[in-house]
């Protein structure tokens, strides 16, 4: 296997390890969002909290193996891209902290400024997240101001039109899989409220997904790959029909299906992303000669092979024992039994 | 210095710092209530239950900080250090990789089984999860450490394309220097976790309170603080001399070296005056024993600094004083421990409410202690960053001076908040004692010895 092969297939892996991680944050970050409108009393707060309380850790880890894989395949796009994003990189730290500390602390105390601040963080972060991901990602794809000497913009020139679209477009999305993850999880009244969420947000999402493809065609050159290689439409193609999937069995009521097809929607979304953005990594809006690619981003060919030997043992392994994790805890949670984070 | 690269430094210290006041009691708790576990899985005794929970409730305040705080440090090498990852990257990158996949994953996914599966799964899943997320916790020091013990001590590598790359991955792996780290911060960490549970225990056995449960729960703190921190003085004494073994400058600063010497002397009581490159205290000398610390022979030869150019030295004091420090607590860790099994032993514990005060009152010092350590590991590198490759200086990322001030400031301000939360939770849940889960009113409670 050549130095440029395993480049590319590392390429695969980072955007595969990226998208895992949206898939499956995308639930415990729309739950978030979500929390304090479905939720009306400690009880159901509390089987909110039992809902994502088993997985959300094991989910973000994808987010720390996603920079870890940056890091290790690709040492020169961890570098510029967390520093040519010094800001939003440090907004998505600090929104980490109280997503995770406003989760776990909420009900550990009974005052009710604790509780209602801790769970306001939860909120709070749980929809920054979102935004910031969806601003960054959506930057990638639109390039960003990379000059010869490096990033030439701010913080504010990544909030353009087609960046805020992105952080919508990741918003509506997350919220559809929240309230689909709580209809699958749990029963009784907050079953019903995320319903009465679902319902408006699946179109939501469904509109803000098309307008973002049309933008996409026309701000960015994400499609350019697509039209050389045309078979790949399908991957854009079928993110629009899982969308629309989606949108018909939540009307429909087949929260399972919809809840897969909201998964597929953002998993193919994110193919497309980075299919478009092949071979580049930090595409630059400038010009393209500043972008970086893979190739040049890679690291040396001996850590790129020992680090696919560690991935294929390991992420198989990984994915086993969270599968078995979700199989044990799949019975649904009621009002009654919840204990949420005490 | 430019103001970037010193807001850097300062942030970098300061945000590694936090980390580390969780990481150490995540890593020597865990071992402790994986052995409750295991005790409940082959008593069947309700009372091991009790105490996992108990202890395991406090684990999970502790190890959700440790998890936030750890994405900062993972995050920061790129953003504030990025001439350092793109330079240091192939090699680097790989063990923090790593260290997600083989080891985060498991803590994480093991601890949400564990916390929300408690009372629906098995004893025996119930310590087999709780022992995934301890092999977890101590693998991930190894990897970080390996990542760590590159920067000491660079191995299997070779320069290439304007970086770094790597030639040797067993070399990285097996690097002597991030071994002796290893043994020594993880068996440290254990110090930490056993003093919390026997400060914890003792707050309640001087309250007469829970007497049994805190009797049994200070005993297994101090097994393993026992043994802990009697093999610590060895562990770190290997791990000092070799370190000093290899880098010079940091050897030098321990025990502040002004003068390469053969046959150097020991003095207990002595202060450094790095200006005038001499000691302006030397007192209660020991002849030779300096020698033998370094070399392992009374007439051994010590470098001193008159052999290292000025701008290749750390910062003298710092070292000096932190390593003071943390090998006077390490005796002393040993003196209360043993002092503890004595009592334990002649059944006088719960009696001897000066002793239990002492534990108290002592519950920081082992966090000290750790810290200083890493202070003379990292301050001693200084002014490397990779040792003999690459300088803190040439490290730094080129952001603006308006950006590290927003984030430092962000920074400690959430910490703190942060923080303050973290120990009055930890305060609240550790006077409150252990509370009766289902599993316990089936059965009463054993007396167990």
């Amino acid at each position: 296997m050549s130095h440029e092969t395993v480049a590319i297939i590392w390429f695969g892996l980072w955007g595969l390890i990226w998208t895992i991680y949206f898939v499956l944050d995308g639930y415990t970050l729309g739950t978030g969002m979500l929390f304090p409108f479905l939720a009306r009393n400690r009880q159901e707060r509390n089987q909110l909290q039992e809902a994502v309380g088993p997985f959300w850790g094991g989910n973000e880890v994808w987010l720390i193996t996603a920079g870890g894989a940056t890091f290790a395949a690709f040492p020169a796009v961890y570098a510029d891209l967390f520093s040519f994003l010094y800001t939003p990189m440090m907004l998505i730290l600090f929104a980490l902290f109280f997503r995770a500390a406003g989760l776990e602390f909420m009900h550990k105390d009974d005052s009710p400024l604790w509780q209602k601040s801790w769970k306001w963080a939860f909120t709070i972060s749980s929809f920054a997240l979102a935004l910031l991901f969806g601003v960054a990602f959506a930057n990638l794809f639109y390039g960003l101001k990379i000059g010869p000497s490096g990033y030439e913009g701010t913080f504010f020139s990544l909030l353009h039109p087609y960046g805020l679209l992105g952080g919508l477009l990741f918003i509506s999305l997350f919220v559809v899989s929240g309230a689909l993850w709580v209809m699958l999880k749990t029963v009784g009244e907050v079953v019903e409220r995320a319903y009465k969420v679902a319902r408006p947000a699946s179109v939501v999402a469904t509109v803000v997904l098309s307008l973002f493809f049309v933008a996409t065609s026309n701000r960015t050159p994400l499609f350019n790959n697509f039209t050389k290689t045309p078979i790949l439409w399908i991957v854009p193609a079928l993110a629009f029909v899982c969308a629309l999937l989606m949108l018909l069995f939540v009307w429909q009521r087949r929260i399972g299906l919809a809840f897969t097809n909201i998964c597929l929607t953002i998993f193919t979304l994110m193919a497309t992303g980075f299919i478009g953005m092949f071979p580049n990594m930090l595409p630059s809006r400038i010009n393209d000669e500043y972008s970086t690619t893979l190739f040049e981003a890679a690291g040396s060919e001996l850590n790129l092979k020992i680090m696919l030997g560690v991935a294929i043992v390991m992420v198989p392994i990984v994915v086993g024992y969270q599968l078995w994790s979700y199989k044990l805890f799949k019975e649904k949670i009621t009002k009654e039994t919840a204990k949420g984070y005490q | 210095m430019s103001d970037v690269l010193l807001l850097s430094r300062f942030q970098f210290a300061i945000t590694v710092f936090y980390h580390f006041l969780f990481v150490p009691l995540t890593i020597g708790l865990i071992v402790l209530i994986a052995w409750m576990e295991t005790q409940h899985v082959r008593t069947k005794n309700p009372l091991y239950r009790q105490m996992a929970d108990f202890w395991g409730k406090l684990f999970a305040i502790n190890f959700v900080l440790g998890v936030v705080t750890g994405i900062t440090m993972e995050f920061q090498f790129g953003t504030n250090w990025s001439e350092y990852s793109k330079y240091m990257g192939d090699i680097f990158g790989s063990p923090l990789a790593i260290e997600a996949l083989v080891a985060f994953f498991l803590e994480s996914t093991f601890m949400g089984i564990w916390l929300f599966g408690k009372d629906k799964i098995s004893p025996k899943l119930r310590a087999f999860s709780i022992w995934m997320v301890a092999i977890g916790t101590n693998i991930s020091a190894l990897w970080i450490i390996t990542a760590n013990g590159f920067m000491q001590n660079p191995v299997g590598y070779i320069e290439r394309n304007g970086r770094i790359e790597l030639q040797n991955f067993w070399e990285v792996v097996t690097n002597p220097y991030a071994w002796h780290m290893f043994v020594h911060t993880v068996v440290s960490c254990y110090i930490v976790g056993a003093f919390f549970v026997m400060a914890v225990s003792a707050w309640h056995l001087l309250r007469k309170q829970h007497v049994e449960f805190f009797k049994k729960s200070f005993k297994y703190g101090l097994i393993l603080g026992l043994i802990a921190a009697t093999a610590t003085p060895f562990i770190g004494h290997k791990s000092a001399s070799f370190a000093a073994k290899m880098q010079p400058a940091k050897g030098a600063a321990l025990e502040a070296v002004w003068e390469t010497k053969e046959s150097l002397p020991f003095h207990i009581i002595q202060i450094p005056d790095p200006e005038n490159e001499r000691n302006i205290v030397e007192f209660l000398t020991i002849p030779k024993l300096g020698s033998y610390f370094y070399t392992h022979s009374f007439d051994g030869k010590v470098v001193g600094f008159d052999q290292i150019p000025k701008d290749e030295r750390p910062n003298v004091n710092i070292v000096f004083y932190s390593f003071r420090l943390m090998v006077a607590l390490g005796l002393y860790f040993v003196a209360l421990f043993w002092y503890g099994f004595y009592l334990y032993r002649k059944n006088k514990l719960v009696e001897s409410r000066r002793f239990l005060k002492l534990v108290m009152y002592s519950v920081l010092l082992p966090y000290v202690a750790i810290n200083a350590g890493w202070v003379v590991a990292e301050v001693g590198r200084q002014p490397w960053t990779v040792y003999g490759l690459m300088r803190t200086a040439e490290a730094v990322s080129p952001i603006s001076l308006s950006q590290i001030v927003f984030s430092l400031v962000s920074l400690v301000l959430f910490y703190t908040i942060l923080l303050i939360a973290d120990v009055y939770l930890m305060l609240k849940y550790a006077k409150k004692g252990p509370y009766t889960s289902t599993a316990t009113k089936g059965g009463e409670i054993q007396h167990v010895s």
